[in-house]
This record gives structure tokens, sequence and C-alpha cells, in this order.
């Protein structure tokens, strides 16, 4: 099976534990600007909302990178960085719609989610459930059943 | 280790910044944070100085913990002699600033002298530099964080800030970062303005910053430690879902929640004004005042409220800037803004809260200052032609007009803008004012909780509920239930309570965690982070060594045991009403027993052995 990372926006509180977790799992340092997840805060409507990339199939970044140092994991479905290959074009920042490949200045190589191998170090460190990592054919299985509960199969007798 | 070992020194006067290590052996003594800078503070200025004059030093510090993934590591505290107490002041904001000086590599910024004109410090890791900020003067804190954003095109600096009540030196201005977070009491951020000081922006985004002792203890003793939190009642449901504000009706039914100037321990309107009422569908729009929580830096309890105001409120319906979503009130402010003046409109309440926020200005101290202008008017001491406006208990409209006259500074705003000590000895009644220490109290009666009153009298920054709060055992039972009128065993609780919260903000972390977290949860997370052996023991006498340095600090600044007191409202007047009735503080019974536990001589002062025995 195999899985993704979903997020829900409306559980999330802006604590970045995330952000830490991601630039600890990849940078060994909490410093949140190496982070390749990040918490937007849009103030003014009270909002909270993590973004990172969703591992299109069709990745516009991989096709886009001219030295092929962007390639599928197949056991996760992330399309992963290879990071002696990559040579700091950025092409792939260009092609990217969603803006989730970014490049590190320090390493001179471009990064992107690449789901941990398999065990996401966000959705491990989120402490209200906004991130979890969950069977990719059924991300929307906590909406379903949301809505399913309101389902009345008891109309009232008046 | 868990310090960057970087302190950065900023001269205003001369405009240089420079870099310096950090004293490791202070760092070993008082760990972080509030202690650490003490240290510095102690060592650098004359007690006596006047808090304004420019050889006043202002301190900007963070803790061990604070940029780490342990749960709350994001504080940061901002260390002077306050200039609404004249004694030590301590503030402690959360938000996203702390964690970001810490990724830029600094434990401890510390600002001396004036600057001739006004200037903001631009920190970019290693680099810093003070930058003009005439464009900023006179801007609010929150136009003041938008434009430098906008100006250096990165949305990612972290900022904090003065507003208008900090540059015209309303005596408890705040210093305010992320929009709402603020490092709210005793007027630090009088003192930045009285350095020509708006601003403080940083982005830190290096990875060598500091370094973990011991990583993998660290993650272990982190995740243990947010698990109790997550397991507790207080910090897993009662605080994310209501906030501090799960205390309003509580506090209000056991009658202690002082009322109209501690005339009253009980207010008829509380349910109107509590975190139960912030979750009410409003009739006038069909919606709720709170929109959801909100974390600091690497919290798991998230107890910030995040609030909308009904846009059709009289106080803002021509006023589009606050109708969107920011920092509702918290308790604290609730009371203040609420019950301490006999308002109930937590529409009024909310908005008020948003003008301490936007211009900077502690609520604390300014509800309780109406609060005791009210009563002078209402005696006949303060009239409608001085104030401009009738000032009755519970009128909304009042209390909204002083908000925006304080934040502004304009009209009787500027008398407001003194506290109410000196407000109530203008007008010839000093025992009216509320305070310690010039500082006003928060929101528990000293009367109906006999250690808080203790905690208040004997606080070094003045009457405040965040250097032993006792609220724990008289209230919730944490971590023993101790009756609300009983005074044996209070001072031993008292000063054990002090010292591990001088610990726990040296540390980096949040006092909120302690409603869970007891000294065996914090002490392997300090211990894993920082080098050298912390134990237990060694940290409460670190502590206890912090609240000692604090003490002397107050003794040479002219303070003595006459200041550990009560305004005699307290003392002599009983509480009217409730489970409470009839209490006045037994302060007397207390206060010899406290200097003796804690090694000071019946004037309060400690002994040559005490001082030995902590190194102070």
């Amino acid at each position: 099976m195999q899985k993704s990372l979903h997020i829900d926006p409306n559980k999330c509180t802006g604590c970045l534990q995330c952000e830490m977790a991601c630039a600890w799992e990849n940078h060994r340092s909490f410093t949140i600007a190496k982070s390749r997840i990040k918490v937007f805060t849009f103030h003014h409507e009270g909002r909270f909302v993590p973004y990172t990339c969703t591992q299109c199939d069709e990745a516009w970044c991989m096709t886009a990178c001219p030295v092929d140092a962007i390639r599928l994991d197949p056991v996760t479905g992330a399309k992963i960085v290879l990071e002696p290959t990559c040579v700091g074009c950025k092409v792939c920042t260009i092609a990217c719609p969603f803006g989730t490949i970014n490049y590190v200045a320090s390493s001179g190589k471009v990064q992107k989610c690449d789901l941990c191998g398999g065990e996401p170090a966000c959705a491990k460190a989120c402490p209200t459930g906004a991130i979890t990592y969950v069977d990719a054919d059924w991300t929307g299985l906590g909406r379903m059943r949301q809505w399913a509960g309101k389902t009345d199969t008891n109309p009232a007798t008046v | 280790m868990a310090w960057t070992k970087n302190v950065l020194r900023v001269n205003l006067e001369a405009g240089t910044c420079t870099t310096e290590p950090l004293n490791l052996q202070w760092a070993q003594d008082y760990l972080g944070q509030r202690g650490l800078a003490t240290k510095y503070l102690v060592s650098e200025i004359d007690p006596k100085i006047d808090p304004f004059s420019p050889k006043n030093k202002l301190i900007f510090v963070t803790g061990p913990l604070t940029g780490t993934m342990a749960a709350t590591g994001g504080r940061y505290s901002v260390v002077t002699k306050g200039p609404l107490t004249g004694a030590i002041a301590c503030s402690n904001s959360g938000g996203y600033f702390g964690a970001e000086m810490k990724f830029a590599g600094w434990d401890m910024v510390i600002f001396e002298g004036a600057s001739p004109k006004p200037v903001y410090l631009l920190i970019n890791d290693g680099k810093a530099e003070l930058v003009d900020a005439s464009h900023l003067w006179g801007k609010t804190v929150w136009e003041t964080e938008e434009i430098i954003k906008t100006q250096h095109q990165d949305p990612q600096i972290r900022v904090a800030s003065i507003g208008r009540a900090g540059e015209n030196r309303v005596l408890y201005a705040a210093i305010v970062n992320d929009l709402h977070r603020a490092a709210g009491r005793s007027g630090v951020g009088a003192v930045m303005g009285s350095k020509n000081l708006k601003a403080v922006a940083v982005r830190g985004t290096r990875t060598d910053a500091y370094h973990l002792a011991d990583p993998e203890a660290f993650f272990a003793a982190t995740e243990a430690g947010k698990k109790v939190l997550a397991a507790n009642g207080v910090t897993g449901q009662g605080l994310p879902t209501y906030g501090t504000q799960v205390l309003m009706n509580v506090i209000n039914e056991l009658g202690a929640l002082p009322t109209r100037n501690h005339r009253d321990v009980q207010f008829e309107g509380a349910h109107d004004i509590s975190g139960e009422a912030m979750h009410e569908k409003r009739p006038t729009d069909g919606k709720a005042n709170l929109v959801t929580n909100g974390a600091c830096f690497g919290c798991t309890i998230a107890c910030g409220r995040i609030s909308r105001m009904d846009p059709g409120h009289f106080s803002v319906k021509d006023k589009p800037q606050y109708h969107g979503a920011s920092g509702g009130v918290e308790y604290e402010a609730a009371w203040a803004l609420g019950a301490a003046n006999g308002v109930n409109d937590l529409e009024a309440l909310t908005y008020a809260n948003f003008l301490c926020n936007e211009d900077g200005f502690d609520p604390i101290t300014f509800g309780a200052t109406v609060g005791a202008a009210m009563e002078l008017y209402e005696m006949g001491v303060l009239t409608e032609k001085e104030v401009g406006f009738k000032l009755p208990f519970g009128s909304t409209e009042a209390m909204v007009k002083l908000a925006e006259l304080t934040a502004k500074g304009e009209g009787f705003g500027k008398i407001m803008g003194l506290g109410s000590k000196r407000l109530c000895t203008k007008y010839g009644h000093p025992e009216l004012s509320m305070t310690v220490k010039s500082q006003e109290f928060p929101a528990y009666d000293g009367r109906a909780l006999q250690g808080m009153g203790l905690a208040y009298a004997t606080n070094n920054r003045g009457a405040c509920h965040l250097r032993g709060y006792m609220v724990s055992p008289e209230v919730l039972g944490i971590p023993v239930k101790m009756e609300p009128q009983a005074t044996e065993g209070k001072p031993a609780m008292l000063k054990a309570f002090q010292d591990l919260t001088a610990v726990v903000d040296s540390a980096g972390i949040c006092l909120f965690t302690t409603f869970a977290w007891g000294l065996s949860d914090i002490q392997p997370q300090i211990q894993a982070a920082c080098e050298g052996d912390w134990s237990e023991e060694r940290l409460l006498l670190v502590g206890e060594r912090i609240w000692n340095l604090e003490r002397e600090f107050n003794l040479a600044a002219g303070f003595t045991a006459k200041d550990d007191n009560l305004p005699p409202r307290l003392m002599k007047e009983p509480a009217k009403t409730g489970p409470q009735k009839g209490a006045v503080s037994k302060l007397g019974v207390m206060l010899p027993e406290y200097y003796q536990l804690r090694g000071w001589t019946p004037e309060g002062v400690p002994t040559t052995e005490t001082r030995k025995r902590l190194g102070v």
C-alpha cells in the first residue's frame, strides 16, 4: 500500500514542531529555515496551514531536471533529489507549480520532501493530528466519515 | 551545548554592534534567560539609576531550550530595571521571535545607552546592524512589523517592537512580537522607547548555532514530556479548549475574582467574559468570538486565543482594520479589562485587547488602572471635566475610550499611562491603588487566596501571578490541595514554587507546562540539552540563587521589607461574598516564616550565610 501525507489545516495550531522535525531529519538542526514543510499563518483569518510537496504522479520537477537528479522512490512514491547528481540549476524550482522544491544556498543543491523514506518526521512530530501519513488511496476517508456521521438514518418522528 | 555562546552587545549611543563570548561560568550558575540576563544586568548597572537613564540596559535573552523541540521551547525574556516599579523587570514572551534569535546564533542581545535618533536592530544570522527608524516612529506594532518585512522583502523575518505606548513611555508599555505575543509587564517597552529603539528584527538560518549535548537522550526526554502534557487534564484539554480563560468561572465561583478595583470578590458578569462565552454564538451575527486556538513556537499545549470581533460592535463599526482575527483575550486580560472595572462586554474587551497588542501596553495594569480611576470617579475625586467623559464602574464606553486615549497618548490617556499608583497618589488616595511595588495585581484576590497574597507581597517584580503561582495548590490542587484560607505550609510551598519558576523561566520553556510537569519531567530535558551535571537539587539551587540575586538588586535599589506588603484594602476590608466571605489577608502570619525559610533576616535581607551558600 502506498501512503501519502495528509494535511488537515483545521487541526493545525502553528506550533512548528513539524518544521523542526523536518529540519532535524535532514540537517541535524532545529533551524526551521531549513525545513521542507512550511506552516503558513493567515493571521486575519485565524488559520494555520502546513504545506509541502504532494508528490505529483507526473512530477514537473522531475521532468524538468536536465541531469536526472530527481528520481521516483518506487516504495514510497516520493520524488527524491539525488544530491550528488544535482547541479543546483534550479530549473525544477521554476517548473514546480506549488513552490515546494527549493534551493539551499549552503549546499548548492535543491531540496524537497522525500517522505523520510516512508516514515515522515513531520507527521510523527505533529501533536494535533494535523499532519498524518495515510493510505494514499484514502486521503478522503476522514472527511467522508465526518459527513457520513451527519447522515440522518433515523428521521425525527414529528 | 544548548547555548550559542554568543552575546551581541549593541551600543545605541555609538551605533555599534559587537560580539562577545557568553560568560559560561554564569551560564552554569544561572542556566539562561531570566537568571542569566539578571546576572548580566546586576553586574553591569547601578541599581539606583533612573530606569529611563541611558545607563539602564535592556537585555533580550533566550534559554538553552529555546529553539528546540522541547514542548514550549520558544520563550525569550526582556530584562531591565523597570520604570513602573523601579525594581528588576523581567518579562517573558512566546510567539516565534525567541527561537529565531537562537537560530541566528544569539543567546542574548544587550542594549546599552540611548540612540540619538529612532533606530531598529536588524539581525541576519551573524550580521547585526542598526537601521534608521525615523519612518517607523509613531507607527503601531502592527504597522511596524509589516513595514519591516516589506522593506526587506522577507516575510520570514520575526519582529519584536514597541508601539506608540512604548514611544510615549507609558509606564507599563510592552514589547510585542509576532503581532500579539508580548513581554507584557513592568514597562519593558517604555525602556525600549527611552532608548529610541523601535524594533528588533531577526532572521536566523544557521544550522550550527548550537548543539545538543545528547540528542538521543534529548528526544527521549522531550517526547516523554509531550506525552505528559497531552495526558494532563489542564494542558491536554482545558487550556487548548478554553485557554487560560478556563479559569474565569472557576475563580469567580470560588470568590477570588477581584471586581471593581477589589471592592468585590465576585463579578456578576463573569460568565459573559469567560472562556465558555468565547465559544458561544453571538446573537448579533451568529458567530463565536473565538476562531481557533493557536500555539507559540514548539508548544504542544496551544492555549492561545485567536478571536474575531463582531464587525457591527460599536467600538469597531467603522474600523475595518479590527474586523480580522487576531490575538483574543486571555484570562488575565479578560479579568483586567472586564471584572476589574465592572465591564461585561466580551466584544469591547476583545477590542481593548487588540489595542493593547497594537500599540504595546499591558492589559493587566491598564485594566486595573481603569478600575482605580472609576473608583476615584465614583468617590467624586476625579471629575468628568478632568477625564472628558463620565467614568462610572461598568461603563463599556469609558473603558474603550480610555484604551484608545492610552494607546495614542492623548488627553486623559497620558495620566492613565502612569498606572494606578501614580494616578491614585495624584488624586490623594494612594491606598486605592491595588498594587505591590507599584505594579497592579492580576486576576486573583490576595485575600481570598492567602498564598497568592504572600506571592504578590514577596514578588521581586511587583504584583504578578507568574513568579509563584499559588493558584495551583489553592484552586487546582497541584501538586497538592491547600485550602484557600489556610496559612500553614504556604510559605514553604511558595518558596518551592518561586525557585522552580525561576528555573522554568531560565530554561526557555513556558511556565504553563508546570500544570503537568514537575521538576522530574523538566530536569532530563535540560540535562540532555546542556553540558554538565544538572541534577534536580542543582536546578533548585539555581532557582534559589536567581530569586536571591533579584532580591539583592531590589534591596540595593532602595526597597525594604516595608515594600513586601499588600494594600490596606486586602489587609482590612473583608471579602464581601462567596466562599471566602469575611477573609482578609493574613500576610503578617506568613511573612516572617517566609523570610526565615529563605534564610533572610527579619528585615528581609539575605544573611551572610545565605549569600555564601548561594554565591550571590
